[in-house]
């Protein structure tokens, strides 16, 4: 919760998460260099950036995309705000929703919980680096034919976890989504689609929309009951 | 004469069908843009400090620390010292900064002192003797008695007696008669004596008591009585995407680019049509010069209608920062806060059957809160108009931001009050409330056919009658499963709306619209009305929505929008389709009238081999494309396209750990009625979402306010809990289509099928465990509270 009337960081009391990550592993004051200084802390050796704008180099979808930010800013508002890569949503912004979703190093990782400077040198895939211009991929098609979307504003997060998901269990049963697809939140209520795509046996194909008039219809059960 | 009406199945090729949404692809790929997503060059992050105390006056505020921070480029103090604050988290300085680490820095540099003062934030149960107010009527006084449908002649004596502590002008009363005010009432209220407010005032606000048939004579002659206590807690819309706009003021080449522009908005809106009137009032330049813009949004449930206060912030911090872009997202503790929730409804029921089972009687005393403005008045009973009542219902207003339209506004509350006590007199009956209900579904009034059809397609869907046992589970182990069911309704008439179609000589259909698509599925049934019309196929058609520059068309509030925006567009293909056959009727030696489109072809009706494609076909138009504009309501061009009432019947079957107090829904079926069904693939998806978000309300979602410093304790989303993909069960929709559907015209959707959950949940714990858990959500502890108390009710 952001407190107004909250300590100033550098006092112990009233961090919250997010304010910790952005202010650990800094002991003391730097001044600003380039690269980074080593400092010995907890019984390792520590990168120290900062304060101020670093110069942050990180790998997105296989191009190595620079800018100068401060050590503070996280992976996702990078992406978002400077590399204007906005497929990756920002909503509770402390690690709960999943909207966030990135691959880091082939696995799914809340970017909003990841600090920039630590995602460099590390191979970034986010739902832009999925698929080429308009193309969609088989996951992402299976979530139009499942209608597996309404808003939209969780989808992208949902999309790059389900890709991994079925990457890890192309034979997902129920028990296995229900572990593996639980790190993801949507208001509107599409997880009925999202579970049909899921759980639809092989990504590549068994993808079309079976949920088609199963149910008996209205005038038949009528008239089987009158 | 041209026939609107929409067509008979056998010549809709699109209408009816299952139709993947439109803007599925750009969604998925991640490539669709939301106002959170703009992000133009130069762009200046916009940032809100609240007050964190729920109740207090300001008594200075120090920018200067911040306003000389490097990055800074604008500070707005939202709200002067000496202003009372009545909620934690209200807007008080706002500050623009060249980024989001820079703008945070700044509303730390801030330094504003509060007077701090007393709060009220409890929604319990009102004390029984609630002194009435002796000093003169407020405004807020008088409208709540208005809101909360105080009769007539009770609010005449109190404006007679009490007086009132503000002065209406002219145009307060005109507006007073826009809403429905009474004449009498409006002449009271000018005559009514002023004197200055009193201080201290209560915060319950009672209605009347209201009566009608004689209910004390109903119980006493009943078979069956039952008493209970029901509720829901205030919850919160939480939007993914937050509550937020972004505004500039352009100038040079970016003036040329947005002519006849002075400011240009993006926000998240449920509104487009709506933002730039309120804005215009507020920043003071003509509502023509401001354009409004959004492509996408990120949820808004009822909670996104206006510029809001953070907005016209961020139109004035952009001003003072030479007009560049300021966005101002709100932060999710902020969204959570502030920026949207329904309010709490509870009641305790008296309820009454006959020996046939009829109900008779109905009494209630209902209470609820809606933060400063005290919230609605649930419709109780709900559903069933029992012919004895007497009712109450007393309005709390406590130090928590405003109450915002939620899904259904009222519904909800009403049927988690009114389904749940009809289910407990069934029990004290030892009836199946199947078939108690059915009893009775003369009650409903006009829709008493729409229920009749629906319940049992409802219980075959979920094997009811196989299932169902009598209250409490009496099989061995802690784990006890039970059915629940209840019943819908919700008006839904079609907003006004204007669409603009187009046909150019080269084939090319072009439609514009300043509406909006919450995800419900908006441009996709726009395209399908229209290419069904034409008879060609939708992605021949270019929608253009999401601009103030297109013809207005309604907020998307209270499922009024797919009945609007597929009226207007039915009438406007029509008209276009007609001017094009009179074009081309003459080559094809035919009348226009004898001219039908389908297939992609002009044809005539009789002779299809007389026909030219759509494209030669608009080559008949000459140089010059086709334009008509379509609208709803149109009296002119009958039949009305639009209705509204629909019924619903849900039912869910639950499985409830008496050891840990855990509810998990197995299973939920949900039948609707949305009159046409434009598009069954995206009305289900609607359905299945509204179980879900119900799934969601009845197990796991409130909105915890600190009785010590009255803020909010879970604003965030570890401790707001929605419902995840492991907590649904199965759930199974069916949509009612055909005849006595299809003739109704179309009718909105987003409300109905989110009312029923609470309450069928709540029904089916109940039939599971054997007592009742009076209030939502549902959570273990108040589970195991009931379990404990054996069904002596739980002090709220």
């Amino acid at each position: 919760m952001k407190n107004d009337d909250a300590p100033k960081p550098d006092q112990a009391s009233g961090l919250t998460r997010r304010d910790f990550m952005k202010i650990s592993g800094v002991g003391v004051a730097m001044p600003l260099v380039l690269g980074p200084t080593i400092v010995h802390a907890a019984g390792k050796d520590v990168e120290v950036f900062g304060p101020g704008k670093v110069p942050i180099a990180l790998m997105v979808n296989g191009k190595k995309l620079s800018a100068e930010l401060e050590p503070r800013v996280t992976l996702l508002d990078a992406l978002r705000d400077t590399f204007n890569l906005t497929g990756a949503k920002r909503v509770c912004d402390r690690g709960t929703c999943g909207a966030c979703t990135v691959l880091m190093e082939g696995r799914p990782v809340y970017a909003c919980s990841v600090l920039a400077i630590d995602a460099q040198g590390k191979n970034i895939t986010t739902i832009e680096g999925l698929a080429e211009d308009d193309a969609l991929t088989p996951v992402m098609q299976a979530f139009v034919d499942h209608d597996a979307q309404q808003c939209g504003f969780c989808t992208p997060g949902f999309i790059v976890a389900t890709t991994h998901f079925l990457q890890q269990n192309p034979n997902a049963t129920p028990d296995d989504l229900r572990r593996g697809l639980s790190g993801n939140f949507c208001r509107c209520g599409t997880y009925d689609g999202i579970r049909a795509v899921a759980l639809a046996r092989n990504a590549k194909k068994n993808l079309t929309d079976k949920k088609t008039d199963e149910n008996l219809t209205g005038e038949k059960i009528v008239e089987a009951l009158s | 004469m041209s026939d609107y009406a929409w067509p008979n199945p056998a010549t809709r090729p699109l209408l009816g069908k299952r139709i993947s949404r439109v803007d599925g692809p750009i969604k998925s790929s991640g490539r669709a843009k939301y106002t959170y997503d703009y992000n133009p060059s130069g762009l200046l992050v916009g940032k809100i400090l609240g007050c964190p105390h729920a109740h207090a006056r300001i008594t200075s505020i120090d920018t200067s620390a911040a306003e000389k921070m490097k990055g800074v480029k604008a500070v707005q103090i939202i709200q002067k010292p000496g202003t009372e604050i009545f909620w934690a988290g209200d807007e008080v300085v706002a500050v623009a900064a060249v980024d989001e680490p820079t703008a945070e820095d700044a509303i730390r540099a801030i330094k504003v002192q509060y007077e701090v003062l007393p709060h009220f934030v409890s929604d319990a149960e009102p004390p029984k003797n609630i002194a009435s107010t002796t000093g003169p009527l407020s405004q807020e006084d008088f409208e709540n008695m208005e809101e909360n449908q105080v009769p007539d002649a009770q609010v005449i004596a109190a404006l007679q007696k009490n007086g009132i502590s503000f002065r209406p002008n002219a145009d307060y009363l005109k507006e007073l008669k826009g809403y429905g005010v009474s004449a009498s009432v409006i002449e009271a209220l000018t005559k009514a004596k002023y004197a200055t407010a009193t201080a201290a005032r209560s915060p319950y606000k009672e209605t009347s008591v209201q009566t009608q048939g004689d209910p004390d004579k109903a119980f006493a002659s009943a078979a069956a009585v039952s008493e209970g206590l029901y509720g829901a807690s205030c919850i919160t819309h939480c939007c993914l995407e937050t509550h937020g706009m972004a505004a500039e003021w352009p100038s040079g080449t970016e003036a040329a680019a947005y002519p006849g522009t002075s400011l240009l908005i993006h926000i998240s809106t449920q509104n487009l049509s709506g933002i730039a009137p309120q804005v215009a009032e507020t920043v003071g330049i003509p509502a023509g010069n401001i354009q409004v813009m959004q492509q996408y949004i990120g949820g808004g449930f009822g909670s996104k209608f206006g510029p809001d206060r953070w907005g016209i912030a961020a139109v004035q911090l952009s001003k003072s920062a030479g007009g560049k872009p300021v966005k101002i997202m709100l932060d999710r503790a902020t969204e959570q806060e502030v920026a949207g929730m329904r309010p709490s409804g509870y009641a305790r029921v008296k309820i009454a059957a006959d020996k046939d089972g009829k109900l008779i009687a109905w009494q209630s005393r209902s209470w609820g809160t809606g933060g400063m403005g005290g919230g609605g008045s649930p419709p109780l009973p709900y559903i069933f108009e029992i012919p004895n009542q007497r009712k109450q219902h007393i309005a709390i207003t406590t130090n928590q931001g405003s109450a915002r339209a939620w899904r259904a506004p009222n519904h909800p509350q009403a049927a988690v009050i009114t389904m749940t006590a009809i289910e407990d007199l069934a029990a004290k009956m030892n009836l199946d409330p199947y078939d108690l209900i059915s009893r009775n579904l003369e009650l409903t009034g006009p829709r008493a056919r729409i229920y009749r059809e629906e319940l049992p397609i409802a219980a075959e869907m979920m094997q009811w009658k196989k299932h169902w046992h009598p209250r409490g589970d009496k099989s061995a182990g802690p784990v006890k499963r039970g059915l629940g069911m209840s019943l819908h309704t919700w008006g839904g008439r079609g907003h006004n709306s204007n669409c603009d179609l187009t046909i150019h000589p080269d084939g090319t259909v072009e439609i514009k619209m300043a509406t909006q698509d919450l995800g419900t599925g908006c441009r996709t049934i726009i395209e399908i009305v229209a290419a069904d019309t034409l008879g060609i196929p939708m992605k021949d058609i270019k929608l253009l929505i999401g601009d103030s520059r297109y013809p207005v068309s309604g907020a998307s509030g209270g499922s009024t929008t797919s009945g609007g925006v597929t009226s207007s567009t039915r009438r406007a293909a029509v008209d276009a389709r007609n001017q094009l056959f009179a074009k081309v009727a003459p080559s094809l030696k035919a009348r226009p009238e004898d001219l039908e489109a389908v297939n992609g072809n002009v044809q005539v009706k009789s002779d299809p081999s007389r026909r030219l494609s759509w494209k030669d076909a608009c080559a008949k138009l000459g140089a010059m494309p086709l334009t008509v504009r379509g609208k709803n309501p149109d009296p002119s061009k009958p039949p009305d396209l639009t209705n509204s009432g629909v019924g619903g019947v849900q039912m869910a079957d639950v499985s409830v750990d008496i050891e840990t107090g855990i509810v998990r829904v197995n299973k939920m079926v949900a039948v609707q009625d949305c009159g046409l069904v434009v598009d069954v693939k995206t009305a289900e998806s609607q359905v299945l979402g509204a179980l879900i978000m119900g799934i969601s309300y009845a197990l796991y979602e409130e909105k915890i306010l600190d009785p010590v410093t009255g803020r909010m304790l879970n604003p965030n989303m570890e401790f707001y809990r929605l419902a995840g993909i492991a907590d649904i069960g199965e759930l199974k929709v069916h949509m009612m289509t055909g005849k006595g559907y299809d003739e109704r015209g179309v009718i909105g959707l987003a409300e109905p099928p989110v009312i029923s959950p609470g309450a069928a949940i709540s029904n089916a714990v109940a039939n599971a465990i054997g007592v009742r858990v009076p209030f939502l959500p549902l959570t273990p502890d108040r589970v195991l509270e009931a379990l404990e108390q054996g069904g002596a009710h739980a002090s709220v």
